[in-house]
């Protein structure tokens, strides 16, 4: 019996590392820490009733933030393993099944458990706030997305401890994927980890396309609406186009392993490429999914920090549009070398640097945007200033890779590795940092410390450069992905090096961002305007943080840059006009519904993937009854008296 | 101000890098220094498809560095400022147009180059062709020669300014076959016989890889390619017909195992072991590729009476053309 | 005093108060209205993303029915009077949801829960017929998931829209249920709206199943 118990737990639990040792120790302390800190305070009462039964965008959106840092810790830790292996030839550091693991792991966190989530956090924090709104169209279903996200994430981080993590790369290409080739769990945690977060984004992507469709500010036309509104709405619309066919994809891949099925698989019929195709044509748009909201939050930074009207709006908004409809028409160019012939590849080359066009039309936007401002290089300008030449470069990069011929030579190799960084961190991470640093002061009431914020920016920029150049040449000198070593006769090994130091210089600049937060959270004066950019957006004109109402009455919005407008009126002596009476604000109640209903597929999703019917069907069972206990509550909102609305204005504009 | 120095300070770190990677490397690095025409014509385009880019990419970048100084929130800056100057026709016109020219170009080129360099395309030389086929493997290359009948593994030779028409197959999940200084990649997929022309220009021992993730040991599957004279070349086949052992069906079946191997040859290998592999998973697929293949394999069998392909292996081309229809 | 300055055009606003909706806490009628009619709107773009569900689903299936690999192909599995039947109950029960709505319309909360009833027993037999179709190609065809791509994704396509069909069981059941406690409210009656539609769509799904893979399997 004992010898029974003995072997279950060798193999249900990762063992035989000892970095996994060590992390399974630091996970353990974390979490007992965590567990006693909130007994001893007693604060779970708290933690149920303020947080995780929430359905106020606003908190929605900080938990989103808090998940997607953590996530971009061990995402980032990952990443400097990679490096440290690869630093010399002949790295002894990670066994090479090890190696295989880590890079899966890490692409898939950093896109989809780290970026997502850091996107869907700034969506949450301003999209309402941005159009006027007192929460998105669904609240219910925000909270409900959210925690699918989370214990989706969960049971992916899962792997990293119980039964392995899943080792075929980020979009696990089969037959490695298969049974036949990857027998063990983690390729099943990886099918219902991103399931499971992955219906949460699709239903994110309907409720803001609803929120910004339906619930403007009155007077917010279409065309005035804010660019990061736009950026936001492209990129939800891309969402509901793209995400279906990755569930559609997960699925036929799941089936493949647990019934048995023949999609994907080498023998009975099965076409491996068929799921190439799939994959990328839910993960080319992708990628412009989290970048377009990315170029909405440049666009309101460049706007704010130039002091200037937004240069070429309606270009801007073609430029959006046209990238989230060409996104879907250019997944093909991540397999040239498959031999589709040359009428295949020159269409998709042909509709891959059409996208540049665009992209390039909004750079030099921004550009005259600056040109004839005034600008003030304050932290969410500065990651702004980053972005530019690096995604400029990274964009270029990009146009070599799709001139289909030369992407023979590049494909696979270091060359293109350096390219997606550049535009992925230079694009992506840069701009939600920056959306980071701006919307700060609105989330928490205070700015972060601009010392602190110049060392994390300018260790992330020049690490950046010096972990990524190198790589160019190292895929022209042949350098190919995902290889955990080289040897000696390669030649590869001072680029490398100086790749990997670039590499930690990235993370120093991370740990300086948590010491930043950490300092500011102790030290940093109130910001008590509600306005401390000197904003041109309706989220400025309201007090940080936000009541949980948002607006006592709805804001008219009938310029562009409404709050600026209104500032300049009353800088030239108009006077406001009286405020309209309070009336009660009607608003959703908190439910607990979200949270287990999603923790209920977690339970169902790790007992399919330990094929242990008798925890997945009672997980599923639980997901049924909370659906229908939610369709037979109707006592579903509330409101807020007036007597409570003018108490809360009065404490939070009694300071202003 | 602080900022402009570290500005400069950054690029002048940005470009001390770049420039001291340009000098140490370029000039050798593989996919720039090629050794046949494939390579030469890829590494050509590179490099004008780099300088089109340049074209936007350099005015760009230093548009970025004047307007950022020059428009610094400074007491005293003196440069205009127009807060309300959001729109005009004429510039934007220009930079939609700008890029569209460039791309329109680009383009035109890529097109073109696309049809040149498409990989099943046979290379024009005087030499015939010799066919190489390529079996990718859990983690190892087999080389088959049908017209010398020999194998290896892990090892690649073959005359020098002779085309060579790599058939690419895979026993195994999905690789990618790439010499780089011969020219680019081409997937080895299961089922499929996938056409690769490359030649070398002159003698040489060239870096080849799979470069195409394939699991734990996909690391170990860089071999050598060597290109010698046609001499050194039948010198070298008459010695393995001599000294190497026979690969045999269950070799071959203990060779398609998971693992690593070192390099290895066979005086002979099982008569339409090549199309014996792709037709194992033919029916899965309905891809044109195959079934050119497995035609051009079945006029090789009736012009070569020395190639490997028995008319029995025809015949299962034949099979297989159905299966994919 | 930050929203002050939104009192400005104050008539403007409090005329745009009325078509905003939802969240000005006007008439309580209205508002309600407007809130219900959010749901429905997201209800179609929910459909949207369920149409790209079952178009990659279709494409997959289309791309893999000549992959039969040796074992049986769609012209020797399937049973087209069978699966005619089935065809005429669910267009029926499109028919009879429809009828249901009209019901509701005209405020008759019991011809709406009876008409709901018939769909609902419709639904069942279509899937009961399905059940049985497949039960039978397993056990007497021998023709499971795991036999062929084909069947893969044969079973796939057509079990999700099963699944689909069964879900919306369930759910018409619970709307049932909910009819009879509260009857015809503006929740209720948008409840009824967004299931007819949903109906529908399963509906128009169907015809392209019958026809993409029934029609041209056995042709």
């Amino acid at each position: 019996m004992f010898e029974k118990i003995k072997e279950f737990a060798s193999e249900f639990f990762v063992t035989g590392d000892p970095l996994i040792y060590g992390a399974d120790v630091g996970i353990a302390l974390t979490l007992i820490s965590i567990v006693v800190v909130l007994t001893y305070f007693k604060r779970w009462g708290w933690l149920w009733r303020e947080w995780l039964t929430s359905v106020d965008h606003k908190k929605i959106g900080i938990m989103y933030i808090i998940a997607s840092l953590l996530m971009l810790f061990r995402g980032g830790v990952d990443a400097l393993l990679m490096r440290t292996q690869l630093a010399m030839p002949d790295m002894q550091f990670l066994e090479p099944e090890h190696y295989n693991q880590i890079f899966t792991t890490h692409g898939v966190i950093m896109i989809l458990f780290m970026a997502m989530p850091l996107m869907f956090g700034l969506f949450n924090i301003v999209i309402p706030l941005q159009i006027g709104a007192r929460d998105v169209a669904y609240p219910f279903l925000n909270s409900l997305s959210f925690w699918l996200f989370f214990w989706g994430a969960m049971l992916f981080n899962m792997s990293f401890v119980i039964g392995g993590s899943p080792n075929a790369g980020w979009l696990a290409y089969p037959p490695l994927s298969e049974l036949s080739h990857s027998p063990g769990v983690g390729q099943d945690f990886y099918i219902w980890g991103i399931q499971i977060s992955g219906i949460g984004s699709l239903m994110t992507g309907i409720n803001f396309i609803v929120t910004i469709l339906k619930m403007r500010a009155p007077g917010m036309k279409l065309m005035k609406m804010p660019m990061f509104t736009w950026s936001t709405l492209s990129s939800c619309i891309t969402i509901i186009f793209a995400f279906p066919i990755l569930t559609v994809t997960l699925a036929l891949l799941f089936l493949d392993r647990y019934l048995g099925a023949h999609f994907f698989t080498l023998d009975g019929g099965g076409n491996p490429m068929m799921y190439i195709n799939l994959i990328w044509m839910w993960g080319h748009p992708e990628v412009y999914i989290v970048v377009l909201p990315a170029f909405g939050i440049f666009s309101e930074i460049v706007s704010t920090f130039s002091r200037k009207k937004l240069f070429g709006y309606k270009s801007m908004v073609f430029a959006l549009m046209s990238i989230s409809f060409f996104s879907f028409f250019t997944w093909a160019h991540h397999f040239f070398t498959m031999g589709s012939g040359a009428n295949v590849n020159a269409f998709f080359a042909i509709t891959t640097m059409i996208i540049a066009i665009p992209t390039g039309v909004k750079v030099f936007n921004w550009l005259f945007t600056m040109f004839r401002g005034r600008i003030s290089y304050k932290s969410p300008m500065l990651w702004t200033m980053g972005f530019i030449p690096c995604f400029v470069v990274g964009g270029m990069t990009g146009v070599l890779l799709s001139v289909a011929p030369a992407d023979f030579q590049f494909h696979n190799s270091y060359f293109l590795i350096a390219h997606f960084h550049q535009v992925l961190i230079g694009g992506v991470a840069f701009g939600y940092f920056a959306g980071l640093y701006y919307w700060w002061p609105k989330m928490f009431g205070f700015k972060l410390n601009e010392k602190l914020g110049k060392w994390a920016f300018w260790l992330w920029n020049i690490g950046f450069y010096v972990c990524f150049m190198p790589q160019y040449f190292l895929g022209l000198d042949g350098m190919t992905r995902r290889v955990s070593s080289y040897g000696w006769d390669m030649g590869w090994g001072p680029l490398n090096l100086v790749s990997t130091i670039g590499g930690f210089l990235m993370g120093i600049g991370f740990l300086f961002q948590v010491w930043q937060i950490a300092h500011s959270i102790k030290f940093m004066e109130r910001d008590t305007t509600g306005d401390p950019w000197n904003g041109r957006t309706l989220e400025w004109s309201i007090p940080s943080p936000a009541p949980v109402y948002n607006f006592a009455t709805l804001p008219q919005a009938t310029e562009q840059d409404a709050w600026w407008e209104e500032k300049q009126r009353r800088e030239q002596g108009q006077k406001p006009a009286a405020q309209p009476p309070l009336e009660p604000i009607h608003m959703p109640r908190n439910s607990g519904i979200p949270f287990i209903k999603s923790f209920c597929w977690f339970v169902a999703g790790f007992g399919f993937v330990f094929d242990w019917l008798w925890i997945a069907i009672p997980g599923l069972a639980g997901v049924a009854i909370c659906m229908l206990i939610r369709s037979f509550t109707y006592n579903t909102d509330y409101y807020i008296p007036v007597d409570e609305i003018k108490r809360t204005e009065a404490a939070l504009r009694g300071s202003v | 101000m602080k900022m402009p120095t570290k500005w400069k300070r950054l690029t002048a770190l940005a470009t001390m890098v770049l420039t001291t990677a340009l000098l140490s490397g370029c000039s050798n690095m593989m996919v720039l220094d090629p050794k046949g025409p494939i390579g030469a014509q890829q590494r050509d385009l590179i490099l004008i498809s780099s300088i089109l880019c340049a074209v936007i990419l350099v005015p760009v970048l230093i548009m970025t560095f004047v307007i950022a100084w020059r428009y610094r929130d400074k007491p005293g800056n003196k440069s205009k400022y127009t807060p309300k100057w959001e729109h005009s026709t004429k510039l934007e016109t220009i930079w939609w147009g700008i890029p569209i020219v460039i791309i329109g170009i680009l383009a035109v080129i890529t097109v073109r180059y696309t049809y040149a360099t498409e990989p099943s395309k046979p290379l024009e030389s005087a030499n015939e062709t010799m066919v190489i086929q390529v079996t990718s493997l859990d983690w190892k290359w087999l080389f088959q020669y049908p017209e010398q009948d020999i194998a290896t593994v892990n090892y690649l030779q073959f005359p020098a300014n002779v085309p060579i028409r790599f058939e690419l197959t895979s026993d195994a999940p999905m690789n990618s076959f790439w010499i780089p200084q011969l020219g680019g990649q081409m997937y080895t997929m299961s089922g499929m016989a996938m056409k690769l022309h490359l030649q070398a220009d002159e003698p040489g021992s060239f870096f080849g890889s799979g470069a195409n993730f394939t699991g734990r040991e996909f690391g170990k599957m860089n071999f050598e390619a060597k290109a010698t004279t046609q001499e050194e070349f039948d010198a070298w086949v008459k010695q393995i017909k001599s000294e190497s052992p026979a690969l045999t069906l269950e070799g071959y079946s203990k060779l398609a195992e998971q693992g690593v191997t070192h390099e290895q040859s066979f005086s002979s290998f099982p008569e339409g072991l090549f199309n014996k592999i792709v037709n194992k998973y033919a029916s899965s697929h309905q891809h044109g590729a195959k079934t050119e293949a497995s035609t051009d394999k079945q006029e090789k069998s009736e012009k070569d009476a020395e190639a490997a392909d028995s008319t029995a292996d025809g015949q299962e081309g034949h099979d297989a053309n159905h299966a994919g229809h | 005093m930050e929203t002050t300055f939104l009192g400005r055009k104050r008539k403007r606003l409090e005329a745009a108060h009325a078509d905003i909706g939802g969240h000005s806490a006007g008439g309580s009628h209205d508002e309600h209205h407007d809130h219900e009619s959010l749901k429905t709107f997201g209800f179609w773009i929910f459909l949207i993303t369920d149409c790209i569900l079952f178009g990659t689903l279709f494409a997959t299936y289309i791309v893999l029915r000549g992959n039969t690999n040796g074992g049986p192909t769609a012209e020797e599995l399937f049973q087209m009077p069978g699966v005619i039947a089935s065809t005429f109950i669910l267009l029926t029960s499109s028919f009879t949801s429809g009828l249901a709505v009209l019901s509701m319309n005209r405020g008759n909360v019991k011809g709406l829960i009876g008409w709901l009833a018939v769909t609902a027993l419709l639904g069942a037999s279509f899937i009961t017929l399905e059940i049985t179709e497949f039960v039978h190609m397993v056990q007497a065809e021998n023709a499971t998931i795991g036999t062929s791509a084909f069947l893969s994704a044969f079973y796939t396509l057509v079990g999700t829209h099963g699944l689909h069909v069964s879900l919306g069981l369930v759910w018409m059941v619970a709307l049932m249920i909910q009819l009879a406690r509260h009857g015809i409210t503006a929740v209720t009656k948008r409840k009824v709206n967004v299931i007819s539609l949903y109906w529908h769509f399963l509906d128009v799904v169907w015809i392209f199943v019958f026809t993409i893979v029934y029609m041209m399997g056995v042709m």
